[in-house]
C-alpha cells in the first residue's frame, strides 16, 4: 500500500545560459514522486543541484521544460508567494529565516499566516502567546523565555530552532529543510535533527531535507535521493537505505 | 519666545516628512528620493488648488494624492521595471519638476489673500505662530495615531517583515512587492501634504522648495534616533516629530549664531552627516557610555546573553 502522492515533478529541466555556448542545464530531466508522509533526506556534491531542485519546488527559479505537480495540480506558474500556501522552507543561513528586528513572537505570528491574504485586522498577538510558549518549548535553547526578544538579539541555533518552528507552526504540504543544521556548532544540530525528526513524525509531515552529513542522511528519513550533475542518480527505500552503506554513498 | 513657537509649530509641520521618509527609510530600509519631487509637487499641487478657489482642505488632500500617485510609479519602476530604488527615486524625482512647473504654470505661485487652512476663524484667533503648533499637532497626532494602529495589523506586520527580511517575507506568502508600492504611496502621500502644509504656512509654493528636503527628513529621523535611544515602534514615530523639531531649533541657532539662509542647506548637510558619523566617532572616541543610539541592539538584551 502506497500513501496518495503530494508533489510531483515531471521532467523537470532548467539551463543557465541558454542558446549560448556555454548553455548547461542544472536540471536535468528531473522525475520525482513524493507521497504523503515521506521523509527523504537528499544527498550530492556542491553544484549537483540538490538547492536548485528546492528553488525550483519552492517557485523562486522559474523551470524551461517540464512540471511540477502538487496533489495533482499543476503550479509550474504559480508565483512563489502564492506556492507559500502548500510549502515552507528552512534556510541554512540563520539570518534569512527570521526578521531581525521582529520579536520572536511576532516572528512566530507572521508564519501562523503563511500563504494567506493579510488584512486590516489588529493582529492580537497577545491571545496566541500561550499558544507559541508552549510550541516553542518543544524546542532546545530555552527559545520559550525569549519570545519578547527581537530575533536579531538571538544565537543562531536559537535563530534555527525559530525558523523550523516557523515553517511547520502552518502545516505545510512539503517542508523543505535546505542544510538547516548546517550552521551550527555540533550539539545544537544535533538537537536540532532531534527535534525536527520528532517534528516531522508527530505531525506527519512530508518534508525533504539536503543534508552533508552522510549519517544524517542515512539515520533520518524513509527515502535517499542522491543527485549528480543535475539528475537523480540513486533514490533508496527505507531498506535499501538500512542496507546502504556509508562507504558506497561517499562516491556521490 | 515666539521664534521657539514657530519653531516647535514648524517642526510639527516638517515632522510629516520625516514620518513619510522613515516608513521607507526605517521600515522598508531603502533611500527613496522621490520625496525631493513629491514635497514641492504637494506645494505645487495644493497652492494650485486654492488659487483656484479649491477648500484648502480639500486642496491638501489632493496633494496626498499627487503624492500617492508620483510614489506608486516610483513603486512599479523599481517593484516591475526592476530599476534600482535610488535611480528610480531619481527618475521620478526629476519628473516631477516638470510637472509642477506645469501644474503651477510658473515657478512661484503666491497664496496671498487666499484662504488656506491657517485661515480658519478659530486657527486665526490665537496667539501669533500658534496656528502651525495647533494645526501641526492635530495633524500629528491623527496620522501616528493611525500608522501606529496600522502597524499593529496583519497588513501592517508583513509590511514590517518585507523591510526586515525580505527573503523570509516571501517565503511566508507575503506579496513584497506589493507592500512596496503600498509604503512607497503612503509614505509620498505624506510627504506631499507636508510640503502642502508649508507652502500654505509660508504662503506661496516654490518649484525649489524640494532641494535638499530628503536631507532635512533624514536629519529628523536620526536626531531623534541619536537623542532617544532605542525605541518601541510607536515611540519611533513620535521621536522623528520630536527630532523634526530639535532640528529646528538647531537650524534657530544656526541662523542666529550669523549664518545666512542659504548656508541652511550646508548645515543641513553637515548636521545630518555628523549624527551619521555618531556611531563609527562613538566606538573610536569610546563614547559608548555617554551616547545611545536609535538602532543599535539593546545593550539589556545582550547582558542578558552573556
Amino acid at each position: 500500500m502506497s500513501n496518495p502522492i503530494i508533489l510531483e515533478l515531471k521532467n523537470v529541466t532548467v539551463y543557465v545560459n541558454r542558446h549560448t555556448a556555454e548553455e548547461i542545464k542544472i536540471l536535468n530531466n528531473v522525475n520525482l514522486i513524493v507521497r504523503k508522509n515521506d521523509f527523504i533526506t537528499l544527498l550530492g556534491s556542491n553544484g549537483a543541484g540538490k538547492s536548485t531542485l528546492f528553488n525550483v519546488i519552492a517557485g523562486n527559479l522559474a523551470i524551461d521544460e517540464g512540471q511540477i505537480l502538487i496533489d495533482g495540480k499543476d503550479i509550474s506558474h504559480l508565483s512563489e508567494e502564492k506556492r507559500t500556501k502548500f510549502i515552507s522552507r528552512v534556510f541554512q543561513d540563520p539570518k534569512l529565516g527570521t526578521a531581525p528586528r521582529m520579536t520572536v513572537a511576532e516572528n512566530l505570528l507572521l508564519a501562523t499566516k503563511r500563504g494567506e491574504r493579510r488584512g486590516l485586522h489588529l493582529r492580537q498577538l497577545n491571545q496566541h502567546m500561550e499558544d507559541f510558549k508552549k510550541i516553542t518549548a518543544t524546542m532546545p535553547n530555552k527559545l520559550s523565555e525569549r519570545l519578547k526578544t527581537p530575533t536579531g538579539n538571538l544565537s543562531g541555533g536559537q535563530r534555527q530552532a525559530l525558523s523550523f518552528l516557523m515553517a511547520t507552526i502552518k502545516k505545510p504540504d512539503i517542508l523543505l529543510l535546505d542544510e538547516h543544521t548546517a550552521a551550527l556548532d555540533p550539539k545544537t544540530s544535533a538537537e536540532l535533527m532531534e527535534a525536527t525528526q520528532k517534528r516531522v513524525t508527530e505531525d506527519h509531515l512530508t518534508a525533504m531535507m539536503i543534508t552533508h552529513h552522510l549519517t544524517d542522511a542515512v539515520k533520518y528519513g524513509n527515502r535517499l535521493i542522491v543527485m549528480k550533475d543535475g539528475q537523480i542518480t540513486q533514490d533508496l527505500n527505507a531498506n535499501e537505505k538500512a542496507q546502504a552503506n556509508i562507504e558506497e554513498l561517499k562516491i556521490y | 519666545m515666539n521664534l521657539i513657537t514657530s519653531a516647535i509649530g514648524q517642526g510639527l509641520l516638517w515632522g510629516l516628512l520625516g514620518i513619510g521618509l522613515f516608513l521607507t527609510f526605517r521600515i522598508l530600509d531603502f533611500p527613496d528620493m522621490t520625496v525631493e519631487g513629491t514635497f514641492p509637487l504637494g506645494a505645487a499641487v495644493s497652492v494650485t488648488a486654492i488659487a483656484h478657489g479649491v477648500n484648502p482642505l480639500l486642496a491638501t488632500l489632493l496633494a496626498f494624492g499627487a503624492g500617492m500617485i508620483a510614489g506608486l510609479i516610483t513603486g512599479l519602476l523599481y517593484t516591475k521595471g526592476r530599476i534600482p530604488i535610488l535611480l528610480a527615486g531619481i527618475l521620478v524625482m526629476t519628473a516631477c519638476y516638470s510637472i509642477n512647473l506645469r501644474i503651477m504654470g510658473t515657478s512661484n505661485v503666491s497664496l496671498l489673500g487666499k484662504q488656506t487652512l491657517f485661515s480658519t476663524k478659530f486657527l486665526t484667533s490665537l496667539p501669533k505662530f500658534f496656528d502651525s503648533v495647533f494645526l501641526g499637532m492635530l495633524i500629528i497626532i491623527v496620522v501616528v495615531a493611525l500608522l501606529a494602529l496600522f502597524l499593529q495589523t496583519d497588513l501592517g506586520q508583513s509590511f514590517i517583515a518585507t523591510g526586515d527580511n525580505e527573503k523570509m517575507a516571501k517565503s511566508l506568502g507575503i506579496n513584497t512587492d506589493q507592500m512596496k508600492n503600498m509604503g512607497l504611496m503612503v509614505s509620498n502621500g505624506l510627504i506631499a501634504v507636508s510640503g502642502a502644509l508649508i507652502a500654505q504656512s509660508d504662503g506661496y509654493s516654490d518649484v525649489n522648495m524640494g532641494i535638499g528636503i530628503i536631507v532635512i527628513g533624514l536629519a529628523s529621523i536620526i536626531i531623534g534616533e541619536v537623542v532617544f535611544g532605542e525605541l518601541t515602534m510607536n515611540q519611533r514615530l513620535i521621536a522623528v516629530v520630536c527630532g523634526s523639531i530639535i532640528y529646528r531649533f538647531v537650524l534657530l541657532l544656526v541662523l542666529k549664531a550669523g549664518f545666512g539662509t542659504n548656508d541652511l542647506n550646508l548645515i543641513s548637510s553637515l548636521v545630518l552627516a555628523l549624527c551619521l558619523m555618531l556611531p563609527t566617532l562613538r566606538n573610536k572616541f569610546q563614547l559608548n557610555r555617554i551616547v545611545e543610539r536609535g538602532t543599535a541592539i539593546p545593550s539589556k538584551e545582550r547582558n542578558e546573553n552573556e
